[in-house]
């Protein structure tokens, strides 16, 4: 007979995210700091779920601007140019280039909005304590922190063509407010990949096999 | 001094992914433990961790100075030349008012990389000894924050596009510092890949060294996937 598997929590251990060691925690809640290296230790990331909720939409609001505004501006003596995100992928579209313009859609398109759809569902599923499909579910989580910050790419695309193009008065480039709001996606996504807690998908099948045993 | 594991069984993991409680097996120089319900790797196990690791980390810290004091990239349009570095693409966007966007480059481009190859470069040197004083373990976990924002290998490939979008209208001249960067990116990767972070956390000294309530019995507790 194979052991059912017993999460540290239901044993008041808490596994320490910095070192790795277990500890009990003292029943009533005290603050307690792993004795190895000192991190608080936590039975679960707190607030996980409001938090992350939080930097999700602020995210998603965040995404908006940043698609509709302006990422860079070039300026010639004949007059100037706006170019958006997905106009730069347009421009960038060429016979030798599209592999590039591929590369840069997925990164600063399609990645922060699968970021954003991929933990709302994460959320949502956590929340309606979902049983199905934990293992893919924990799956996407890794796949999401693996990928996710790739989407800094347009950032730095945007700063290496602003310091190269300076050549006043003939033509010059200067960054638009879209690459504030869209480097504001980048790190708000990063950090709520961050504040979600992947051990909440397997909480409560665990308790309802328990309860049913 | 490192305590007795007599109240700390310094072989029990809680996954962190799904927070099973297992125990991990041994693993041979090479090997991986992953954990047994959702296959997070629990354990790698580094052979010549400490050597390697400095040997990699001290070839990084000389190229990251090559890479940020050399010009990275050139333009010559019209009989003029302009060359940038990392850092000039911060000014340049400092300087047109997006300050936000040229700490974020600055940290992620320049700070990040450098704290990634100090910390772990301060490690592995303190590490030689026995016992390691405790310091050693929050530069440790300052290496475990600073990576995931450490990104060389996305500004190396946002440099190869704004290269291509540049090149219609002026030509280009690569630097030293792209090539340095690109060995650089192979390094970083080589060194994260031969550091073993549970082998450093096992010779640091604790933190506090109050008696904490010992272990219930956790014999029955299952065994990692090897
Ligand atoms: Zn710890
Ligand atoms: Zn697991």
């Amino acid at each position: 007979m194979s052991a059912t598997p017993v999460s540290a929590m239901s044993l008041g251990l808490a596994g320490c995210e910095v070192c790795g060691l277990v500890s009990r925690l003292p029943v009533g809640g005290v603050v307690t700091h792993c004795p190895r290296c000192g991190e608080r230790l936590h039975l679960r990331r707190p607030a996980s779920i409001e938090r992350t909720w939080a930097l999700v939409i602020a995210a998603l609001i965040l995404y908006v601007p940043a698609n509709l505004l302006p990422v860079l501006s070039t300026y010639t003596p004949l007059g100037s140019d706006t170019a958006t995100i997905m106009e730069g992928v347009v421009e960038l579209w060429s016979p030798s280039s599209w592999p590039l313009a591929i590369i840069v859609f997925v990164a600063s398109i399609t990645i922060p909005l699968g970021k954003l759809i991929a933990l709302a569902y994460l959320l949502i599923s956590v929340q309606r304590g979902s049983v199905k499909s934990t293992e893919q579910r924990v799956r996407l989580y890794r796949m999401v922190k693996f990928i996710g910050r790739w989407s800094m790419l347009d950032v730095f695309v945007d700063t290496f063509v602003v310091a190269l193009i300076q050549l006043r008065p003939l033509m010059w480039v200067e960054p638009g407010a879209g690459v504030i709001f869209f480097a504001g996606v980048v790190v708000l996504t990063m950090v709520a990949v961050n504040c979600f807690d992947p051990r909440l998908i397997w909480d409560l099948p665990q308790q309802e096999k328990q309860g049913n045993a | 001094m490192i305590r007795s594991a007599s109240a700390f069984d310094s072989r029990l993991r809680a996954c962190p992914d799904c927070d099973l409680l297992q125990r991990l097996p041994p693993v041979p120089a090479g090997g991986v433990a992953q954990c047994a319900r959702c296959q997070a790797p629990l354990w790698r196990h580094k052979p010549d961790s400490l050597r390697r690791t400095l040997a990699l980390a001290l070839a990084g810290a000389i190229l990251w100075l090559i890479a940020n004091t050399v010009p990275m990239l050139g333009l010559s349009v019209a009989g003029r030349e302009a060359f940038t570095t990392v850092f000039g693409g911060v000014l340049a966007m400092w300087r047109d008012g997006r300050q936000e966007v040229a700490m974020l480059v600055l940290f992620t481009a320049v700070i990040a990389p450098a704290l990634e190859i100090v910390c772990l470069l301060a490690v592995v040197l303190a590490l030689r000894r026995p016992s390691a004083p405790h310091w050693v373990g929050m530069l440790l976990r300052g290496y475990e924050l600073v990576r995931e924002w450490s990104m060389i290998e996305i500004m190396l490939l946002g440099v190869l596009v704004a290269l291509i979008k540049i090149a219609e209208l002026a030509t280009v001249i690569p630097g030293l510092a792209l090539f340095v960067l690109g060995a650089l990116v192979f390094l970083l990767a080589a060194m994260a890949a031969a550091f073993d972070t549970h082998l450093a956390w096992a010779r640091i000294e604790w933190a506090d060294e109050r008696p904490l309530p010992g272990e219930r019995s956790t014999a029955c507790v299952p065994e990692a996937r090897r």
